[in-house]
């Protein structure tokens, strides 16, 4: 049976369809879900996309948080279904706290794009089973409100628990907290990532194909479970 | 109307760049002796009924869950005084 991976749509979504090509290539099922629908249809993972969601003009993700379909998520995700928040996506899951710390205007006030290299710190959770501790991979980056925060005691536990899942290399581009690109909850289950995986699955329209490994990573959990 | 005001701001240990952007302007344009800017969002809620503890109480859970995000943010509440 085919592996189902949801990908919801909120407005403002921009990356949902590459999103759901990026599941193609990794070789299972996209399942666009809409954020009004409660209703996850049977899929076995979620992903949260970039883009804007509605209702960045209070907080980014702080109105999608609401989103009908983020109950089902929040409930599921605590189960122990897998979810990946790629940059607005990122921002959804911390103002859901389904990953603490929040995400907030990058330190130079611009909003930044860029081929992005990054140290994948934790090869053991859901969504980065395919990399290596370690491994530097490039994907591209692009986000106004990257930057990570957290209190101290959060980013101690945080490290102390191998929780973060990659790091910036070589530039920080917007001011995260100790270089942090990306974060999981307890359960390894849901990780948040600031930079976009879902860009750089083809040689043609991406600086790499070393973001595949997200997509590739979840359905290997799933087969495995 | 009564009207209630919810003041949101970034909490002192959080780097608030734009805050810090205006006031590296404020010198340029002749504004001296400000030693630090932060940059807040004003909320004023419009209540249908009266201003009461229940009503300030449900105010003060919809700034904790929705107006502000408490990871990063404080807020106050406070009835503004009808105009005479």
């Amino acid at each position: 049976m085919t592996t189902r991976v949801g990908v919801v749509t909120f407005p403002g979504s921009l990356d949902d369809r590459d999103a759901q090509r990026a599941v193609r290539l990794a070789g299972a099922e996209p399942v666009a879900l809409w954020h009004r629908d409660k209703d996850l249809h049977q899929v076995d993972a979620v992903v949260l996309p970039g883009g804007f969601s509605y209702g960045d003009y209070l907080r980014c993700g702080a109105i999608s948080r609401f989103s009908p379909v983020m109950d089902t998520i929040i409930e599921q995700a605590r189960l122990g279904m897998p979810v990946l928040g790629i940059c607005n996506g990122f921002q959804v899951l911390c103002e859901s706290h389904l990953l603490p710390g929040a995400l907030t205007r990058n330190d130079s006030l611009h909003f930044i794009c860029r081929d992005q290299k990054l140290r994948i710190e934790n090869a053991a959770t859901a969504w980065t089973r395919d990399y290596t501790v370690g491994q530097e991979i490039v994907v591209p980056l692009k986000n106004g409100e990257g930057r990570f925060v957290a209190d101290a005691h959060v980013l101690d536990a945080l490290e102390a628990e191998g929780r973060v899942v990659a790091r910036y290399l070589d530039v920080n581009p917007n001011g995260s907290y100790r270089d942090i690109a990306g974060i999981t909850n307890a359960a390894g289950n849901v990780v948040g990532l600031m930079p976009h995986p879902e860009h750089a699955v083809e040689p043609l329209t991406g600086p790499t194909t070393e973001g595949l490994g997200f997509f590739t990573s979840v359905l290997k959990q799933l087969v495995n479970a | 109307m009564a009207r209630v005001v919810v003041d949101v701001m970034l909490k002192p240990e959080i780097l608030d760049p734009q805050g810090q952007a205006v006031q590296r302007a404020l010198p340029r344009l002749g504004f001296a002796g400000i030693a630090d800017v932060r940059q807040g969002k004003r909320f004023e809620l419009e209540l249908e009924g009266p201003v009461d503890d229940a009503a300030l109480a449900r105010i003060r859970e919809a700034a904790e869950t929705f107006l502000a995000n408490t990871v990063i943010e404080d807020f106050v509440v406070r009835v503004e005084e009808e105009a005479k």
